[in-house]
């Protein structure tokens, strides 16, 4: 192999890319912007010290203590912003997307959910009330969310009001009045109702003296409390959601750089560039070895430019092993460039090439996991894409950037970007066109 | 120095060149002439070690190209058809980087680069963009590139499609006195008037094959035998050997 040609070849590609002002902006600028707004959604969306409040209507057709409980319950909690609308009002809000949700209380809702309470259970003839949750279609999940946030309120609120002491003393009494009533064993009535006649003695006791017979309500609440956390890098290091925008934009755009280095091979053909290289006694592997490690070199440039602007602008951090992080960029930037090298291969006009390779990685990058977390796929699609290799440069840049995971976490991301490398210079070197009639 | 000998390329069922064999000395220009389709840009392409010959051999001083580092190579120059240069980079740019394929490199290039320049009058030029340069000085300046590594033999591919008389006489100079530097040229061009002007020696070809292998005055024998002496156009000669039908 000649030195002095490889390093020629290489010096050449770098001044190429370098003296195309687009291609540089395009290589350097687009992923930096790009990057910074997706990041600046999900970063928001991330930062759990001011939680994002999710609005929604409510519309009270009940007024009752109980439905009036549940709106001020629910007005109390840190993520919801709770508004109060009529019914027909409420429905329009949500069809114009001014709210996520809006919630119906129907009427003699209170009265009913007490009821339902205690002998709602199955083979009950007591009708539970129905509570309309009437949501926007494009916001499910949140619409899943809110769901769970007014179960825990509802039930919250008709717990305290049907265990004040009237009430508890009142079921109490009907209970007594049903064992006398049924042909239970004596033995089993004597228990039943020594326990239940307890419990009517202690509200009538208990709440004699106050109020609205306070204490038992006070007694009932949520059986635990919950504490969120986290899991970044470490305690009290928030997520920062731009790591990952940057790394799935820094990604898609070096795929695009090594895209346009194929590219430019096929117009180089086309200018009979290929007659005069394929003259020179150099071999068609140094050739190709050449423009691999150009490419290689654009893209972590590209990787690195958009990681360095991430960190000092926005903050971004290497916080697991930095050894790692340069393993999975340097792999990464190598598979992009095989992935330009496969292009001039298997490509047959510049102009065909660019609109089937355009596509191809943009389907890499959306299956990838770039553009969003590959959890939110359906499970088949999660499996399918560990054949992308965008999934596992994305999954390895994670994890050594925000989530702080060591050198190990990075060893298998590596491997398989350096085997996508091989798999796309072993299809480059049977596929290339060498000979130029 | 360079001898072709029996080549034979077939694409599919398509037999471009067959049994093609011809000699290009030292000092003299040979051009290689044939209608469109005949198998002159398969030849040069077989030549320069740009496409693999099914049968028959190239020989430069004597001994068979093979593979693509072989040595030999670095004693062929191509001045393909195509402007093979890059246009955002400069001329010098350009020259540095087809001589260091060539392993040239320091002081070495720098002379080859001044030298090739100076030849075909762009030294002046040199730290300029070629994108800023007109049709003619890119194809002066596509020659210079094929001579930088100073190879015996120069392929030259219709070099000078496009180009004003100006620039078309100045190339004609370069090449006489590449010429005079013994230098053995391989010339393709459909300008009758450029063969008649520069070559030596003429090979005819079409459908493949050599029809005529001759001087410029043998040709005319050839065709006129029954008139010694007389004027004849190489374009009467060459349409006598090749037919008047259409090849497109």
């Amino acid at each position: 192999m000649s030195a002095t040609a490889f390093v020629a070849l290489v010096r050449k590609d770098l001044q190429l890319f370098l003296s195309d002002r687009r291609a540089v902006i395009v290589a350097f600028a687009v992923p930096i912007f790009i990057g910074a707004f997706i990041g600046s959604l999900t970063n928001d969306m991330g930062n759990n010290d001011q939680p994002m409040r999710v609005k929604i209507v409510v519309a009270d057709l009940d007024s009752s203590e109980i439905s009036k409980a549940v709106i001020s319950s629910a007005q109390a909690d840190a993520n919801l912003t709770v508004a109060l609308a009529g019914a027909d009002e409420a429905r329009q809000q949500v069809q114009k997307g001014s709210v996520v949700a809006a919630v119906i209380i129907p009427k003699d809702f209170g009265e009913s959910a007490g009821r339902a309470f205690f002998r709602g259970g199955a083979g009950s003839d007591v009708q539970k009330p129905e509570l309309s949750v009437l949501f926007d279609p494009s916001r499910a999940m949140e619409a899943a969310m809110i769901r769970g946030i007014l179960t825990q309120h509802v039930m919250q609120s008709v717990a305290r009001s049907v265990f004040t002491a009237e009430s508890a003393s009142n079921f109490a009494q009907q209970g007594l009045e049903e064992i006398e009533r049924s042909n239970m064993d004596p033995n089993q009535k004597r228990l039943l109702g020594d326990m239940l006649s307890s419990v009517q003695r202690f509200y009538r006791q208990n709440g004699s003296g106050r109020a609205g017979g306070a204490p038992a309500g006070g007694m009932f609440s949520m059986p635990y409390t919950v504490r969120q956390e986290e899991v970044t890098s470490g305690k009290r290091v928030p997520y920062n959601g731009y790591a990952h925008s940057f790394a799935g934009m820094g990604i898609q755009f070096l795929l695009f750089a090594s895209l346009n280095l194929g590219i430019e091979m096929l117009l180089e053909r086309q200018r009979g560039m290929w007659k005069r290289l394929r003259s020179a006694p150099v071999s068609r592997y140094l050739l190709l070895a050449s423009r691999a490690t150009s490419a290689t070199i654009v893209s972590l440039m590209t990787l690195l430019v958009s990681f360095g602007f991430a960190m000092l602008v926005f903050k971004v951090r290497i916080q697991g092993s930095l050894v790692g992080f340069l393993l999975v960029a340097v792999a990464c930037s190598m598979m992009a460039a095989t992935f330009g090298l496969l292009v001039a291969a298997v490509g047959n006009t510049p102009g065909t090439a660019r609109g089937v390779s355009t596509l191809v990685v943009l389907v890499m990058v959306m299956v990838g996991g770039a553009w969003v977390p590959t959890f939110v796929f359906p499970k088949w699609m999660q499996q399918l894409t560990v054949v992308v290799p965008v999934r596992w440069a994305v999954d390895g840049l994670d994890a050594t950037t925000w989530r702080g995971l060591p050198l190990s976490s990075a060893v298998a991301p590596t491997l398989a970007l350096l085997g996508f490398s091989a798999l796309f210079g072993l299809i480059t070197l049977t596929r290339f066109r060498w000979e130029e009639a | 120095m360079l001898e072709v000998r029996n080549l034979r390329k077939a694409f599919g069922s398509l037999v471009a060149v067959d049994d093609v064999s011809f000699v290009v000395s030292p000092g003299k220009m040979t051009g290689l002439l044939g209608p469109n389709g005949a198998g002159k840009t398969t030849t040069v392409s077989m030549i320069a070690g740009l496409i693999a010959p099914e049968r028959g051999q190239v020989l430069v001083g004597g001994q068979p190209l093979s593979g693509d580092t072989d040595a030999n190579k670095r004693k062929i120059g191509l001045v393909p058809q195509d402007l093979a240069l890059y246009d955002e980079l400069t001329a010098r740019d350009n020259l540095r980087f087809f001589g260091a394929l060539y392993d040239i490199s320091g002081a070495a290039l720098e002379t080859a680069m001044t030298s090739a320049l100076t030849l075909v009058g762009l030294a002046d030029r040199a730290r300029d963009r070629v994108k800023t340069f007109s049709g003619g000085m890119k194809r002066r300046l596509n020659l210079a590139a094929g001579l930088l590594h100073d190879p015996d033999i120069l392929l030259l591919d219709e070099p000078t499609v496009g180009v004003d008389p100006q620039s078309r006489n100045a190339i004609f100079d370069n090449l006489e006195e590449l010429k005079k530097r013994g230098k053995a040229l391989l010339y393709t061009t459909h300008y009758m008037e450029e063969a008649e002007r520069l070559a030596d020696r003429i090979v005819v070809i079409d459908r493949g094959k050599v029809v005529a292998d001759d001087t410029l005055a043998g040709l005319h024998a050839a065709v006129s035998p029954d008139r010694p002496g007389a004027s004849v156009s190489l374009e009467t000669v060459f349409l006598t050997l090749t037919g008047r039908s259409l090849r497109d």
